[in-house]
């Protein structure tokens, strides 16, 4: 009786046919966690046209294709999109795919929120692309919008509300993941038993909540500035223009954390999988994710290291920073660990999760370097950031989310993308990252500043080559494209529930693909078949 | 087949999310092109955002229409109400951290920016060459910065009105703290003369808060020009005063619930909702009283 009285029998069995119906009015976390994947994948080949946009300018030295102004406003929009638009979306898409089948609830906690959580984003990106078209242009300050530069370009004010709109939407969607884990698990997942992405997650979630209303609080400080005659940024009212860097600081560390943290879980789900063995330290994992996260608070200031901050602050801000690589080599390690001795094989998954072992960990050493206070007011503003945090961001969280694509597509189609195409993607993104990024080290550590149009016709060779890298690199995503859509409508091969060999944990335990509703009754857990074995507390 | 084993509740479809956020959209719409028009055309931004705030209310009532359909109805178990308790809490901590923020840009601005453009610690070449007959100081002395934005102004002193929203929402506290006791032990009576109260004694906060503003512009001099003593003062206590009023129509809608009888010694979530909120509204109170009013 109870059951009846708590289930709505109309959409008990599948989705509903109706498209609008369907998509639009969503409870079901495996649809809204769909719309955020596609949407991700949308902006993301929109950010990259404007990366295409950028490297061709730099192809040469001097101005060969586009204005300055809008040499500018590619650049930001292109951060803007790429962070807020396509990593932070896509982390938010897997969650929702798979947290709820990863501790065995039957949905999200709060179901009809997460769909307005998802539905703010294309309006709220609608709002931000439009200023491209606007007389104003978009905003060209750089994703950073420092002030005075910010503000003297057009369209603050739709930045600003689009800022907004996605912070709603990442606070929204960070409650709702908090209230999914700590309230939806099956009974017997203890918190303990959790697949590391999951914890990833709860950890992200918590960061999420925190630090989005602080930009949120910095950005609306900017409005205010432009159009409301405050003066917080501004030294003739008693203000300071650093105060806004503080600010967006105290936001941006975290944030880039909130850009890794995911993948680390989904890094710390492949591996094991492929090399036949549970994750090596799970505990320590664990942990390693809630100290960095706790340590994020007070490293923010190493962005600023050249703006002139008292001595106390920058030797504090120097060494807070480079603890966090104590917990990030924990990690690294037991990736590393967890494959030693393993039975490996290299399916496309494996191969992405490698490459991210590598690359991410030297991404996280020329992030070292630029720790070093004393060293960063050479490197501070030139390609030589642009090179750490692409590497970080490129070959760590996307290449986790591709990783990830590739891990769970199966479970979400019921169908095997085809291996050839996907090692082809493979090597050609793995090569052609490497090809467009390495050698902005290069142009940084020679001086060559970051966010300009035009250079020394001694930094021609590299920018050539990097932009040719940045070509194929984009180009190689097309395969990408053709083989999900392959995956999706093409592929005649079906999966098997578990789909990988050494794959464990409770989503590999229902059938290929999902159905639209799982685990209405709460499974039964069994510790031997959860990803990381057998853990004692 | 029972709730012991775990049949879930998950909620049916609903237009509502998707109405919000096309509602929302057009209000930020609204409101950047209404900002970032040329000031003859604004009518248009105005507009647009006019629409978008009502939809934005309409969108509310309608949504906590149904929803409130459906708790009468029974649907929501232990376990539903335990996500929207986690709801409500975190969604109160990313408030604080909003809050934060412009109480960091206080303190900032008090102990560094001003001090630091006046020549104190390495802000002496700064005063030097850019405002060398700037001495700082904070409020009336030089709280607007080297420029004197906004001219000659005074603060508000803290013992009058401000002292007085202290003792009005410090009350209005303790009346939501009985009325939730009365409702636990199921006094409906008391329950709504408490909770009128508090809504009453919200509702003259506002009107001391609108007063003082008004001393503020007319007599003090004091806007939000006065630089960056101005820009916190009135953010702070303007977000602040717009959350108090958030909390109040809250309270005045748990009210009319109570009323007609919605709410059970046992389920009563919507109530303990607002009263939280009430409470960090509260809390935020005296940390402006004590930082932006006495210190
Ligand atoms: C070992 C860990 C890391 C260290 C020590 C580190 C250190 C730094 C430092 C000191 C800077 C400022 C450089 C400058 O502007 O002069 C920086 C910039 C940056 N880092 Fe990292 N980082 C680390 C990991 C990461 C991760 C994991 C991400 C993102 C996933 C990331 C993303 C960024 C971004 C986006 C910027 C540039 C922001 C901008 O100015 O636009 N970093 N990093
Ligand atoms: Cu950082």
């Amino acid at each position: 009786m109870a059951h009846a009285a708590t289930h709505d029998h109309h959409d008990h069995h599948g989705a509903p046919s109706n498209f609008f119906v369907r998509w639009c009015m969503s409870t079901n976390h495996k649809d809204i966690g769909t719309l955020y994947l596609v949407f991700a994948l949308v902006m993301f080949f929109i950010g990259g046209s404007f990366a295409m946009v950028i490297r061709a300018e730099l192809f040469k030295p001097g101005l060969q294709l586009v204005q300055p102004y809008f040499f500018n406003q590619m650049t930001t929009m292109h951060a803007l999109v790429m962070i807020f638009g396509a990593v932070m979306p896509a982390f938010v898409g897997l969650g929702n795919w798979m947290i709820p089948l990863m501790i065995g609830a039957p949905d999200m906690a709060l179901p009809r929120m997460n769909n307005l959580s998802f539905w703010i984003m294309p309006f709220a990106f609608a709002l931000l692309l439009s200023t491209l078209f606007s007389a104003g242009g978009a905003p060209a300050g750089g994703w950073t919008m420092y002030p005075p530069l910010a503000l003297q370009g057009g369209s603050v004010a739709q930045m600003v509300f689009a800022i907004h709109l996605m912070g709603i939407s990442s606070i929204m969607g960070a409650i709702n993941i908090i209230a999914t884990i700590l309230n939806m698990r099956a009974p017997g997942m203890d918190l303990l038993k959790m697949p590391v992405f999951v914890w990833s997650w709860l950890i992200t979630a918590f960061l999420l909540i925190a630090v989005m209303p602080v930009l949120a609080g910095a950005v609306t400080m900017l409005l205010t500035d432009k159009y409301f005659g405050t003066s917080f940024f501004n030294a003739a009212g008693g203000g300071d223009p650093v105060l806004y860097q503080h600010i967006f600081w105290f936001f941006g560390h975290p944030e880039v954390y909130i850009m890794i943290l995911p993948a680390f879980g989904i890094i710390s789900e492949i591996i094991p999988t492929f090399a036949r063995k549970p994750i090596f330290g799970y505990k320590a994992m664990v942990f390693a994710i809630a100290s960095i996260a706790f340590l994020s608070f007070i490293v923010w200031a190493h962005h600023m290291f050249a703006v002139g901050l008292p001595l106390g602050a920058e030797v504090f801000f120097m060494y807070a920073t480079m603890l966090i690589a104590v917990p990030t080599g924990v990690k690294v390690f037991n990736w590393v660990s967890t494959m030693w001795g393993g039975s490996m094989t290299f399916e496309t998954p494996m191969l992405f999760a490698i490459a991210f072992v590598i690359l991410f960990t030297i991404g996280g050493f020329s992030g070292l370097m630029l720790a070093l206070a004393p060293a960063d007011f050479q490197y501070h503003d030139t390609y030589f950031v642009v090179a750490h945090f692409h590497y970080v961001l490129v070959t760590g969280a996307v290449f986790s989310i591709i990783a990830a694509t590739y891990y769970w597509l199966p479970k979400w189609t019921g169908r095997m993308y085809s291996e050839f195409w996907g090692k082809m993607h493979f090597w050609n993104s793995v090569i052609w990252v490497n090809v467009l990024f390495f050698p902005q080290h290069f142009l940084g550590l020679a001086g060559m500043p970051r966010r300009i149009p035009d250079y020394n016709v001694a930094f021609a060779n590299f920018n050539m080559i990097s932009s040719i890298g940045g070509f194929l690199f984009g180009a190689s995503q097309l395969i990408f494209v053709g083989v999900l859509i392959h995956a999706v409508w093409g592929s005649k091969k079906k999966a098997t529930d578990r789909v990988w060999e050494g794959a464990k944990g409770l989503e590999w335990t229902v059938p290929s693909p999902a159905p639209f509703h799982t685990f209405e009754v709460p499974p039964v857990i069994n510790d031997e078949e959860l990803a990381h074995g057998h853990v004692d507390h | 087949m029972g709730q012991q084993q775990g049949a879930y509740f998950v909620p049916t479809k609903s237009s509502w999310p998707f109405v919000a956020a096309v509602v929302m959209f057009t209000t930020m719409f609204g409101a950047s092109h209404w900002l970032s028009a040329q000031p003859s055309d604004t009518s248009f931004g105005k507009t647009v955002l006019t629409i978008g705030i009502v939809g934005v209310l309409a969108m509310f009532f309608g949504w906590f229409r149904s929803v409130i359909r459906e708790s009468l109805a029974g649907n929501y178990n232990d376990q539903v109400d335990r996500s929207f308790r986690m709801g409500m809490l975190w969604f109160i901590f990313s408030e604080v951290m909003f809050f934060g923020a412009f109480f960091g840009a206080l303190f900032y601005a008090r102990m560094f920016a001003v001090p630091w453009l006046s020549g104190e610690g390495h802000g002496v070449l700064t005063n030097q060459f850019l405002y060398p007959s700037y001495t700082g100081g904070w409020g009336a002395a030089g709280g607007n910065g080297p420029a004197h934005i906004g001219g000659n102004f005074e603060t508000v002193t803290a013992w009058g009105l401000p002292l007085l929203n202290t003792l009005i929402l410090l009350t209005s506290s303790v009346t939501v703290t009985i009325a939730h006791h009365a409702l636990k032990s199921a006094h409906r009576g008391r329950v709504l003369v408490f909770l009128g109260l508090t809504v009453l004694l919200g509702a003259l906060f506002l009107y001391c808060q609108a007063h003082e503003y008004m001393e503020a512009y007319k007599e003090l001099n004091l806007t939000l020009h006065s630089g960056v003593y101005g820009s916190t003062f009135f953010m702070l206590t303007g977000f602040h005063g717009l959350h108090v009023t958030l909390g109040t129509i809250m309270l005045a809608v748990i009210w009319f619930r109570v009323l007609k009888g919605h709410f059970t010694k046992e389920h009563h979530f919507g109530f303990e909702a607002v009263a939280w909120y009430w409470h960090f509204v509260d809390v935020v109170w005296l940390g402006l009283f004590m930082f932006v009013y006495i210190l």
